[in-house]
C-alpha cells in the first residue's frame, strides 16, 4: 500500500497580511512531496480549527508576525483539543520573542521557527518528527 | 535611450565567458580586445573567477566591468541632463542636498497614542525632522481596538487609534502647522487623515499650508501588504476622493505615497518594485483623468515611496531610473506641462526584510549602506530600520542609533557635497538603462492586460512576486546567496532586550472607547454615518462626509463598517 502523503495545513491567523514566508512555506513542503492546504489571509482561530479537521491534516503550520500569537496560539490549540485534534503536529513560525517561546510550547506548540530557518530544517522537522497515524 | 534591447537575465556566453562584451551585446574597443587577451585571460587562466555569474540582490546579471562601449547609444544631454531639469535622472533639485538634506523621517508608532507620542516628541528632540507615524493592524483594517477580530493586537503593531480622540493625543504638543507628518494608513487612509485633519483645524493650523502624507495606496494592497477592505473598485473611487479633496483644500499635502517597499518586502526583483511602482502611479492618474481632474493640478501632490535593500548599485540606478520614466510617462502619457507633474519625489525605507534575527547588531552596518545607496539615489526623505527589526518594534536605543545613521551619512561622508556623484559611471548609467528597460516591459505588459487593476484582478503582480520570492529562498537555502550569521558566518547568540507591548493597551483603549461612546452624541454620529452611507451609495465624493463623522466622534470601526456595507469585503484568490 503507497505510503500516504503527510497533510499540511498552512494558516495566516488574526490580522496579519505579511504572507511572503507562508506562501513560500507552503511551496517548499510542496516540493518536498506533502500535500499542502494555505488558508489564505485572516483566519480566526475557529477558522483554522475547522479547515484542520474538514482537511483532515497531520500538521498545522501557523504564520504570525503581527505580535498576536500569545492570544491567538492558545485560542486554537484549545480548540484542537476541544475538538479531539490532539494529534496534529503544531508548527509556528513569524517574529516571536524568544521570551514568549517556554509559554508556546507549553500550550502544545511543538517547534517554534525564527526569521532565518531554512525551508530544509523545516521539512526535515516535520519528516523526524511526525508520529505516524494510528 | 536607445531601442536596443539589454540582455534579459542570465545571459552570458557559456562557450567564451572571459569575452565580457559578448555578454553585452555590444562591441568592444580595439583596446578592450587587447585587454582581453593580454591581460584577462591569463589572469583567469591563472585564477578563473569565484562563480560563473555575479548578479545582483535581485538575481540580475552583473558584467565584470563596464566601459564606454556600455554606453554608445547613451546621449549625456538627453538621458542624463541637469538636476532639476527633466529627465531629472540625477535628482529633482538643482542643488538636492547642498540646498536641503532628506528628511530625516522614522517610522514610529507602538501601544496608545500617549506612549507614540513621547516617542515622536523624542525623536523629535534627536534631530529627526519629520514625523511617520505606524498604526496598529486593528487601525488597519479598520477594526475598533474593542472590535473582537482585535483581540492580542492591539497596539502590537503601531498605535491604536479607534478615534478623533486618540489622535488629539497622539499629536499633543506636536504643532501642525510646523511639522509634517507621514501616516502609513491605507484602507481607512481617508478616515484617518479627516482625523488628522480635524487635529489641525483644532490648532488653528491653516489647511492650505499643511504638508505631510498619507500613504493611501490601495493598489499595493492587493499586490503585496494585503491590507485591503473593500473591493478595488470602490477602493479607487474613495482614493481619487482624496486626490479631488486634497487638491482642493490641501493643496501642499502628498495625497498618496505610491509605494514599491512593500512589493520589494514581499519578495520582489528590484525592476518589479519599480515597474509595479510606476505602474499603480500611471493607474492613479488615469482614474484621476477620467474622474475630470487636471493632470497638472492634481499629480504634484502624488509622492512615491522605495525599499533601500542590499545590493548598493542596483537600488540606485533604480532611483535613477524611477525619476525619468515617470517624467517621460508624464509628458508622453498624459501631456503633462506643469514640471512638479514631472519629477518623481520619493521617501525611502531601507529594506526591513533584509535584517536578521541573528546577530542583530550586524543589521546596522546593512541599515548604513542600504541608507547611503537612497542618499547617492537622490531620496527626499528617508527611514532608517532598528537592529531589532527582525524581533519586535524598535527600542528607544535602537531608533536612536537609526537616527543618528542618517546623521552620520550627512554629516560626515562628504556624498552630500555634489549632486548624482555617481553620473557619468559606466556601470551605473549602464545599470540604470537596464533597469528601466525591464520596468518598461513590466509596464507594456501589464498595460496590455488592460491596465493594474485588470492585472490584478488576473493575479499577475501577486504571481510574479510570488516567483521572485521562493527564487530567493531556494538560492538562499542553496547557499548561492550568502546571508552573514544567517547561512554562513554562524556564531553564538546573545539575548537582546526588546520593546515588549502587553495587553494593557487593549484595556485602556476599551475603557477610553466606552467614555467615548456615552460622551458623544449618538444621534449626531448617526445622522452623520447615515449621510456618508448615502454618499457612498451614490457618486459624491466622500470625504466631507468622512471629516463630518469623524468630528461628531464617530469611531474608525463605525465609519469604515459603514462603507463596509455599501462596498463589502475583499478576498483575494491565494497564489502559493
Amino acid at each position: 500500500m503507497p505510503d500516504r502523503k503527510i497533510r499540511v495545513l498552512i494558516a495566516k491567523p488574526g490580522l496579519d497580511g505579511h504572507d511572503r514566508g507562508a506562501k513560500i512555506i507552503a511551496r517548499a513542503l510542496r516540493d518536498a512531496g506533502m500535500e499542502v492546504i494555505y488558508t489564505g489571509l485572516r483566519q480566526t482561530p475557529e477558522m483554522i480549527a475547522s479547515s484542520a479537521i474538514q482537511e483532515d491534516v497531520d500538521v498545522i503550520g501557523l504564520s504570525v508576525l503581527s505580535g498576536a500569537h500569545n492570544t491567538l496560539c492558545p485560542q486554537l490549540m484549545g480548540l484542537l483539543r476541544d475538538k479531539g485534534m490532539n494529534d496534529v503536529m503544531v508548527l509556528l513560525g513569524g517574529i516571536i520573542p524568544e521570551a514568549d517561546i517556554p509559554a508556546l510550547k507549553k500550550v502544545g506548540i511543538a517547534e517554534i521557527f525564527l526569521p532565518g530557518t531554512s525551508t530544509q530544517d523545516i521539512v526535515s522537522y516535520i519528516r523526524e518528527h511526525l508520529q505516524p497515524r494510528a | 535611450m536607445s531601442e536596443k534591447r539589454a540582455p534579459g537575465p542570465g545571459v552570458i556566453d557559456a562557450a567564451d565567458p572571459a569575452n565580457s562584451h559578448k555578454q553585452a551585446n555590444r562591441e568592444p574597443s580595439a583596446q578592450e580586445k587587447d585587454w582581453e587577451e593580454n591581460v584577462l585571460n591569463p589572469t583567469l587562466a591563472k585564477s578563473p573567477e569565484r562563480q560563473a555569474e555575479f548578479t545582483t540582490t535581485s538575481s540580475y546579471p552583473i558584467r565584470r566591468l563596464y566601459t564606454p562601449a556600455d554606453l554608445t547609444d547613451w546621449n549625456a544631454e538627453t538621458d542624463l541632463g541637469f538636476p532639476g531639469q527633466p529627465p531629472y535622472t540625477r535628482g529633482i533639485h538643482a542643488t538636492m542636498y547642498r540646498g536641503r538634506p532628506w528628511t530625516m523621517r522614522q517610522f514610529a508608532g507602538f501601544g496608545t497614542a500617549e506612549d507614540t507620542n513621547q516617542r515622536f516628541r523624542y525623536l523629535l528632540s534627536q534631530g529627526q525632522t519629520g514625523l511617520s507615524t505606524a498604526f496598529d493592524l486593528p487601525t488597519l483594517m479598520g477594526y475598533d481596538s474593542d472590535h473582537p477580530l482585535s483581540e492580542g493586537e492591539v497596539g502590537k503593531c503601531g498605535v491604536a487609534i479607534s478615534s478623533l480622540a486618540d489622535m488629539e493625543v497622539l499629536f499633543d504638543q506636536i504643532p501642525l502647522a510646523d511639522v509634517t507628518t507621514s501616516m502609513t494608513i491605507n484602507s481607512p487612509a481617508a478616515v484617518i487623515w479627516a482625523m488628522y485633519l480635524a487635529v489641525a483645524e483644532k490648532q488653528r493650523a491653516d489647511w492650505k499650508k499643511l504638508s505631510g502624507t498619507i500613504q493611501n495606496d490601495i493598489l499595493k494592497e492587493y499586490i503585496a501588504q494585503k491590507e485591503y477592505i473593500y473591493p478595488p473598485a470602490p477602493s479607487m473611487r474613495l482614493v481619487i476622493d482624496t486626490f479631488e479633496f486634497g487638491m482642493k483644500h490641501t493643496p501642499k499635502f502628498n495625497t498618496i505615497s505610491i509605494s514599491g517597499y512593500h512589493i520589494r518586502e514581499a519578495g520582489s526583483t528590484a525592476i518589479q518594485e519599480l515597474a509595479f511602482t510606476l505602474r499603480d502611479g500611471i493607474e492613479y492618474v488615469d482614474w484621476g483623468v477620467r474622474r475630470g481632474m487636471d493632470v497638472d493640478a492634481f499629480v504634484p501632490q502624488l509622492s512615491f515611496f522605495f525599499n533601500a535593500h542590499n545590493d548598493f548599485f542596483e537600488e540606485i540606478a533604480k532611483y535613477r531610473a524611477a525619476r525619468r520614466i515617470w517624467c517621460k510617462a508624464m509628458k508622453e502619457r498624459f501631456g503633462a506641462k506643469n514640471p512638479r507633474t514631472w519629477a518623481l519625489r520619493f521617501h525611502t525605507q531601507t529594506a526591513g526584510c533584509s535584517l536578521t534575527a541573528q546577530q542583530p547588531y550586524n543589521n546596522v552596518v546593512r541599515t548604513a549602506i542600504q541608507a547611503l545607496a537612497a542618499v547617492m539615489g537622490g531620496t527626499q526623505s528617508l527611514h532608517t530600520n532598528s537592529l531589532d527589526e527582525a524581533w519586535a518594534l524598535p527600542t528607544e536605543f535602537a531608533a536612536t542609533v537609526a537616527l543618528r545613521t542618517q546623521q552620520i551619512i550627512a554629516n560626515e561622508t562628504g556624498v552630500t557635497n555634489t549632486v548624482d556623484p555617481l553620473g557619468g559611471s559606466y556601470f551605473v548609467e549602464t545599470l540604470t538603462n537596464e533597469v528601466e528597460r525591464g520596468a518598461w516591459d513590466y509596464i507594456e505588459r501589464i498595460d496590455a492586460l488592460g491596465g493594474m487593476v485588470a492585472a490584478i484582478e488576473r493575479s499577475y503582480p501577486q504571481r510574479e512576486i510570488a516567483e521572485a520570492s521562493y527564487k530567493y529562498q531556494v538560492a538562499v537555502d542553496k547557499k548561492e546567496k550568502i546571508i552573514v550569521g544567517v547561512n554562513d558566518y554562524v556564531s553564538g547568540e546573545k539575548p537582546l532586550e526588546i520593546l515588549q507591548i502587553d495587553e494593557s493597551v487593549a484595556q485602556r483603549q476599551a475603557v477610553r472607547l466606552k467614555k467615548l461612546r456615552a460622551d458623544r452624541s449618538t444621534a449626531e454620529v448617526e445622522r452623520r454615518l447615515a449621510a456618508l452611507r448615502k454618499a457612498a451609495e451614490g457618486t459624491e465624493n466622500m470625504m466631507p462626509y468622512i471629516y463630518d463623522a469623524v468630528k461628531a466622534y464617530a469611531t474608525v470601526g463605525e465609519v469604515c463598517d459603514t462603507l463596509r456595507e455599501v462596498f463589502g469585503a475583499f478576498e483575494e484568490v491565494a497564489i502559493t
